[in-house]
C-alpha cells in the first residue's frame, strides 16, 4: 500500500491548558510547567502515564535531561525545537510527524516562565555577536524598523496598526483572566506614548508569567476521549534572517513560505478559514502576517485590519478572540502556545459566547519567534474540527 | 547624546580576525565570492550564497543608504538609533545611524562609515553624510 508523505488527519489536540495566572512571583518556573502539563493531561481525560512524548524548548529550566526527570516522565520520543515564540507551533507539527511514524501517541507539549517577575530565558551568541550585539537590537527597536519600511512602501499608517490592538482589546473585555480588559481606541492608541518609531506603548504586547500546554495524539486515542475532536491538517515552517545582506526587505515574514506549505497540505486556501490566531508581538507582527499569509495582498493590510474587521461578530476574520498577547497573556514572551489554544477553544466551540465564531470548523494559527526585524522562525498549523 | 555609550569589544575568533585587525587600521572590510561573485556581510569563510569557499576580503568604500530604521526613546544610555543600511557594494547590515539630529534620520538618506572605539578594535556606525 502507498503510504501517504503527510501528517494530514494523522494527530488530534486532545488536551489544552492554559495557565490562569498573569504573575507568579511565588512559584517556580519548573512548577509552572507542571500546573500546565497537568491542566492538559486532565483537559484531555488522560493520566501523566500516558504521556510518551515530550516537547519542550527554551523555557524550560535546564532542557531535557531535568525536566523528563522533575516531571516524572518516561517517555520514548523527545524534541527541544527552539524558535522563540514560534516554537509550540513547529513542535505541534513535530509530535504530528512522530506520531504518523509510530514514535509516540500521546505528546506533551509545554510552555512556562515568569518574565513579569523578571527572569527571562538567556540565548548563546550566534556567530553574527560581534556584528550586531552593540547596536542594541530589541524586540521594540526591531519590529519598529519593519512598520518603518512598511510605511515608506506602502503607505501603511499608525491608525490602521492601531485598529489591531483594538480588535484584540475588543475581545479581551470577555476574557477574566486578561492581564488589560479596556476597549482602547484607535485615538488611544496612537495617542500613548512612542516607544521605538513608529511603534507606541499600545503597539506592544504585554509582558506576563504563566505558559499554557498541549496534549497531541494519535486519531485512535483521540476518538476514545471526551472532547470535541480538533486534527491538525496542514503545517509548516520556515525561517528568515538578513541572508548576507542580500536581497534584504523586512516588509515580509516567513509566513510567505510557512503558509502556503500548511494551506497546501490542507488542501484549503484563507478564504476557508473561519478563525485566526495570528501572533501578536506587535500590531505591525499582525500586520505583515496576515499579507504573508494570503488574507490579502502584499501592502493591503493596513487597509484589511481596519474599521474591525478582526472584530468578532463584526468583520470578516476574528482573529486572537481571548484577547491575545496584545491585551491577555504573552508567556514567557513566547506567543505561539496560546495562538493554538485559543484556535482549539474556538472549534470546540468553547471560547466566551461573545467572542464565539459560528460553525467554526476551520482555524489557523500562525506565528513567528526570534526577531522579525532580524532572524525568525514561522509556523503555520491548520486545525479542523472533525 | 551617543558619544555618552561604551560599546563591547569585540570578542572576535579566527574567522573574522582579519576584518577587526583590518578595523584597528580604519578599514572596513566584507566579503566577496570568487565564484558566484557575490559580496557578503557579516563575513564567513564560505560564501553563504552558493557554498564555496573562495571568498576574499574587499575594502568597502564606507557609503550606504538607510534602508529602515527605528528610533528607541528611552534607554539606559538614552535615546538611539537602531538602522539596515545598504553599502554601495551591496549588503546591507546593522548598525546605528550616530552623531547627528536622531528625529532627522529618514529612509534613503546618504550615510558614510565612522568609527567607536572600544577596549578592542574599534566598532562601524555610521553617520549622515
Amino acid at each position: 500500500m502507498e503510504h501517504e508523505l503527510t501528517i494530514k488527519g494523522r494527530a488530534y489536540v486532545a488536551g489544552i491548558y492554559e495557565h490562569p495566572t498573569r504573575h507568579a512571583p511565588d512559584k517556580s518556573i519548573a512548577q509552572l510547567h507542571a500546573e500546565v502539563a497537568r491542566g492538559a493531561i486532565e483537559d484531555a481525560g488522560l493520566s501523566k502515564n500516558d504521556v510518551d512524548g515530550y516537547f519542550l524548548s527554551g523555557d524550560a529550566p535546564g532542557g531535557t535531561w531535568p525536566m523528563v526527570d522533575y516531571l516524572g516522565l518516561k517517555v520514548r520520543h523527545i524534541d527541544s525545537t527552539d524558535t522563540g515564540g514560534s516554537s509550540y507551533i513547529i513542535q505541534l507539527g513535530h509530535a504530528a510527524e512522530a506520531i504518523a511514524a509510530g514514535k509516540c501517541s500521546v505528546a506533551l507539549i509545554t510552555l512556562a516562565g515568569k518574565p513579569r517577575t523578571g527572569h527571562s530565558p538567556v540565548r548563546s551568541p550566534g556567530a553574527e555577536a560581534d556584528f550586531e550585539a552593540a547596536y542594541g537590537a530589541t524586540t521594540h527597536n526591531a519590529y519598529g524598523m519593519c512598520a518603518m519600511r512598511h510605511m515608506h512602501d506602502y503607505g501603511t499608517t499608525a491608525e490602521q496598526l492601531a485598529w489591531i490592538k483594538v480588535a484584540a482589546s475588543h475581545h479581551a473585555q470577555y476574557n477574566p483572566h486578561a492581564l488589560l480588559k479596556d476597549v482602547v481606541t484607535v485615538e488611544d492608541v496612537v495617542n500613548s506614548p512612542m516607544i521605538s518609531d513608529p511603534l507606541h506603548r499600545l503597539d506592544c504586547c504585554v509582558v506576563t508569567d504563566g505558559g499554557g500546554a498541549l496534549i497531541v495524539t494519535s486519531p485512535e486515542i483521540a476518538r476514545s476521549l471526551k472532547n470535541p475532536l480538533v486534527r491538525l491538517i496542514g503545517h509548516g515552517e520556515a525561517l528568515k534572517g538578513p541572508n548576507g545582506g542580500k536581497d534584504f526587505d523586512l516588509t515580509y515574514s516567513a509566513g510567505v513560505w510557512s503558509g502556503p506549505r500548511a494551506f497546501e497540505e490542507a488542501g484549503v486556501t484563507p478564504k476557508d478559514i473561519k478563525y485566526a490566531s495570528i501572533y501578536d508581538s506587535f500590531t505591525i507582527t499582525v500586520l505583515m502576517q496576515l499579507e504573508d499569509l494570503g488574507f490579502c495582498a502584499k501592502g493591503q493590510g493596513g487597509r484589511f485590519v481596519a474599521d474591525g474587521n478582526l472584530i468578532s461578530g463584526v468583520g470578516k476574520l476574528p482573529f486572537n478572540t481571548d484577547g491575545g498577547g496584545l491585551c491577555s497573556n504573552h508567556p514567557v514572551n513566547r506567543g505561539g502556545m496560546t495562538k493554538i489554544i485559543e484556535a482549539v477553544r474556538q472549534l470546540r466551540g468553547e471560547a466566551h459566547p461573545k467572542v464565539q465564531v459560528k460553525n467554526c470548523d476551520l482555524a489557523i494559527a500562525h506565528g513567528t519567534g526570534g526577531l522579525l526585524g532580524v532572524r525568525h522562525a514561522a509556523s503555520t498549523a491548520i486545525l479542523e474540527r472533525v | 547624546m551617543n558619544e555618552t555609550r561604551t560599546y563591547p569589544a569585540p570578542v572576535t575568533n579566527p574567522e573574522t580576525a582579519p576584518f577587526w585587525e583590518a578595523a584597528k587600521a580604519g578599514k572596513f572590510m566584507i566579503k566577496r565570492c570568487t565564484a558566484c561573485h557575490e559580496a557578503h556581510y557579516f563575513p564567513r569563510s564560505i560564501c553563504p550564497f552558493c557554498f564555496s569557499e573562495q571568498t576574499v576580503w574587499e575594502e568597502s568604500s564606507g557609503e550606504a543608504t538607510i534602508y529602515t530604521f527605528s528610533l528607541m526613546r528611552k534607554s539606559p544610555s538614552g535615546p538611539y538609533a537602531i538602522a539596515y543600511v545598504t553599502l554601495k557594494e551591496g549588503p546591507s547590515l546593522q548598525t546605528n545611524i550616530i552623531d547627528c539630529d536622531l528625529e532627522m534620520i529618514r529612509i534613503g538618506q546618504k550615510v558614510k562609515l565612522s568609527w567607536k572605539p572600544t577596549d578592542g578594535a574599534p566598532l562601524p556606525f555610521f553617520t549622515p553624510v
